[in-house]
């Protein structure tokens, strides 16, 4: 999508085609806390087009969450300092009153929740928790709400909907839960749905299935999906584009293909080598990032990822560690100014909507790559023969 | 391969719950209902060795791990350690095992002790087993902690100033206090983030080359079994469905449930040609299973997998599949299934 956005004003469209259906741009968020304010979201941007899914990438902590609840509106007014642009199909958001927020959750924009135990409540049958949504947002009838909890169920793939309608959450396992609050997400039709870690506490063959019904739903509606969780393979199976968040910042952002197959920044290529494949080889040690995600209390000076970063002896004068870097090589839909990325870098690459916020230059980049890939123990000749 | 006596084994262990709200459950005492959490299995480890166990949450990894190092007493069944009957033995003939057979939890926030420092949560099996070590108890935990890539100067550090990395490695230290020759490890790392996983199970890779402590590594994740164990059992509703030396039972399954689970595994490689087509699904040519995980509580007759299976037929309803060599597999590779097969 090319929305072209004067990056260094981005009040200045230069072409408007079609703004993006979900638009969010410089987002921040800040809470204070008993121990200090907490920039728990900085300076964050991404677009979304309907049908297309957004996997957000991160470690705990990272501001996955802090995220979604900001573009949903959800965050308590009082403590929390929500900053940027987020626009719905045209409409602002940000500073948007309460009712009309709440108007807008629900009918236009679901989330779906890591627990489904704990976001659905206890006390009444699943079947009227998706009819109250129902009724709340359309106004219809008791009987045509129920109807539609009965529809909802059974496009989800709950075996006899109407009877287990009348079940609570605890009668169901974790995998229908899941499902349960995917129906009621999808009640109302959204165009938006945020699904924040929807299947981190699944097991894999369930998983399997909850990805697979989000694909369905979406070809079937045209839903944009924003996709929050820490696995990588979640990611590769399902997302479009991926946006790889660190200590509250966008790292890396571009196509899943471009982030995935040809990762620029440093943190993505470690968390892409420290993971054990099916197919890598055995016996060999697997490659960590070195150190630990930082308190957003005290996120490091510079590039945030300096103090782990394996990479940073590769540029002369140490920048990293006083100089921010900012998002480069994306396209307008990143904030990040691909043109006009300045200095004499030798390697300058296109802008190819695949946005780095690392102060390597490509032919650095290389290096770096090239010596992660010779060390990865992972597709090397080294297997075990056990068997056979 | 002739093996020496396993340094730990199981046959046909079990573990059977209470049913809560059924204590008083009218009739005889085999007729009240009971959680059947593990339901005979049979385990060796050999000294020095790693056997991964994975399989779905609730299948029984941790009740199975906590009969092995028996913080639980089994039901039925046999427990040897190093040749002698455990199953049943009591505390004061259990002690000098315990010192051999550790364990490391899951949850690195809640196995340790928020009120002592690092180096009274380390030295603790030391004072229980009343051991002095030649250069005094304070010098075996600095050791310990080095052991363990921590510093000297976490001695006097409580557990919520660490990360969860690091408060693994607390907790791995400890385990190491009494040198064992077992570490039952339940789910080490799956709390730990991405980046730090692969710290930890550096970790232990390295204490069991080093050290030659075997362990019993349980999991969810294939790959992160695949990397650690020689041999692996698949688990599946109470049962043991699968084990085989670790590349044969990831190169050629032979169980229809470790197919399926080995074929649900996501894996960090984009689709080709970079994007998605749109709407697509997601891995097309993979094996699906339908359906939940029954309840334990009343397990299908049979083959407890046959609910889910895509192979099953009206034998697998009736009869139970023992496990046993499958044609044109290697002898240590047992499947529990009447139709085996590599597709
Ligand atoms: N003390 C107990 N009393 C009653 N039931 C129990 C007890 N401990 C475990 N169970 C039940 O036994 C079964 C197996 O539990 P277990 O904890 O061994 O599973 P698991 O394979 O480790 O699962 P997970 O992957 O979720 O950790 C479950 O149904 C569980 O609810
Ligand atoms: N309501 C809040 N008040 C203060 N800090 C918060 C609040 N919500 C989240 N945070 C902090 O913001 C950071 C990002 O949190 P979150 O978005 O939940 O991370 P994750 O990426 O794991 O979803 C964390 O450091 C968290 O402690
Ligand atoms: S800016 Fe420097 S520290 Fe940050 S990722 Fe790039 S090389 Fe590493
Ligand atoms: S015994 Fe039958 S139901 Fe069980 S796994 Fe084999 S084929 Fe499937
Ligand atoms: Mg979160
Ligand atoms: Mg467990």
């Amino acid at each position: 999508m090319t929305a072209a956005v004067n990056p260094a004003n981005p009040a200045i469209v230069t072409s408007v085609s079609t703004e993006p259906f979900l638009q969010v741009r410089d987002l921040s968020v800040r809470f204070s806390t008993e121990d200090g304010p907490v920039q728990a979201v900085d300076g964050l941007s991404f677009s979304l087009e309907r049908g297309r899914t957004l996997g957000i990438v991160g470690e705990s902590g990272s501001g996955k969450s802090v995220t979604s609840l900001a573009v949903l509106g959800l965050h308590d007014r009082a403590r929390t300092r929500v900053g940027g642009s987020i626009r719905l199909d045209g409409a602002e958001l940000v500073g948007a009153d309460e009712a009309r927020l709440r108007g807008l959750r629900g009918s236009r924009m679901a989330m779906v929740f890591q627990d489904a135990l704990t976001a659905l409540s206890p006390y009444y049958s699943v079947g009227d928790q998706i009819a109250e949504t129902y009724r709340r947002h359309t106004g219809c009838g008791r009987r045509a709400a129920g109807e539609r909890a009965a529809q909802m169920l059974a496009l989800v793939g709950i075996p006899s909907p109407r009877r287990r309608a009348r079940d609570y959450p605890h009668q169901f396992s974790g995998g229908m839960r899941q499902r349960v609050m995917i129906a009621m997400a999808l009640c109302c039709d959204p165009d938006l749905l945020i699904a924040d870690e929807p299947t981190t506490a699944l097991d894999v063959t369930v998983q399997a299935q909850i990805l697979e019904l989000l694909a369905e739903v979406q070809q079937e509606f045209r839903t944009a999906i924003v996709l929050i969780t820490h696995d990588l393979g979640v990611i590769a199976g399902i997302a479009d584009d991926v946006l790889v968040m660190y200590a509250g910042r966008s790292v890396e952002h571009g196509s899943v293909g471009q982030v995935l197959s040809a990762p620029r920044h440093p943190y993505t290529m470690g968390l892409l080598a420290s993971v054990p494949r099916l197919d890598g080889a055995v016996d060999v040690p697997l490659r960590p990032v070195p150190g630990s995600p930082p308190s957003l209390l005290a996120v490091p000076g510079g590039c945030a990822f300096h103090p782990r970063c394996q990479a940073r002896d590769l540029l002369p004068d140490d920048p990293c560690g006083s100089r921010r870097p900012a998002l480069l090589g994306g396209d307008g839909g990143d904030g990040g100014d691909g043109h006009a990325r300045g200095e004499a870098d030798d390697g300058r690459e296109a802008a190819d909507g695949h946005a780095v916020a690392c102060h390597l230059g490509a032919a650095e980049r290389v290096a770096f790559a090239r010596r992660t890939v010779e060390a990865k123990p992972n597709d090397t000749t080294r297997t075990e023969g056990t068997s056979r | 391969m002739t093996q020496a006596e396993p340094l730990l084994e199981a046959v046909g262990l079990a573990k059977h719950f209470p049913v809560p709200g059924t204590g008083l459950w009218p009739g005889r005492r085999d007729a009240r209902p009971v959680l059947r959490a593990v339901d005979g299995i049979d385990l060796t480890l050999h000294t020095g060795e790693s056997l991964g166990v994975v399989g779905e949450s609730g299948c029984g990894k941790s009740t199975a791990g906590r009969l092995l190092t028996r913080l639980l007493e089994p039901t039925s069944g046999v427990l040897r350690y190093q040749g002698v009957d455990i199953t049943h033995a009591t505390r004061k003939q259990l002690a000098p095992v315990r010192s051999q057979i550790q364990m490391v939890f899951q949850d690195p926030y809640a196995s340790l002790n928020p009120r002592q420092t690092v180096g009274e949560i380390v030295s603790t099996p030391l004072e229980v087993h009343r051991i002095d070590p030649p250069g005094g108890r304070r010098a075996r935990v600095l050791e310990l902690l080095e052991t363990v890539g921590l510093s000297p100067e976490h001695y006097n550090r409580f557990p919520h100033e660490f990360s969860g990395g690091q408060r693994q490695r607390v907790g791995i230290a400890r385990s190491l206090a009494l040198e064992p020759k077992v570490i039952v490890a339940d789910e080490p790392v799956s709390a730990l983030d991405v980046s730090i996983q692969a710290q930890v199970v550096n970790l232990l890779q390295r204490l069991r080359r080093d050290l030659g402590i075997a362990f019993v590594f349980i999991a969810h994740d294939l790959a992160v079994v695949r990397h650690f164990s020689q041999r692996v059992a698949v688990m599946y509703l109470g049962k043991v469905v699968e084990t085989a030396p670790r590349d044969e039972l990831y190169r050629s399954p032979q169980h229809p449930y470790t197919q399926a689970l080995l074929s649900a595994v996501p894996e960090p490689e984009p689709p080709p040609g970079g994007r998605r087509e749109a709407g697509a699904g997601v891995g097309a040519d993979r094996i699906r299973l339908t359906g939940d995980v029954p309840s334990p509580l009343s397990p299908p007759s049979g083959c407890r997998f046959r609910t889910r299976c895509p192979r099953a037929q009206d034998l697998c309803a009736r009869e139970e599949p023992l496990p046993r060599t499958p044609d044109g597999a290697a002898p240590d590779h047992l499947a529990a299934c009447h139709f085996p097969g590599t597709n």
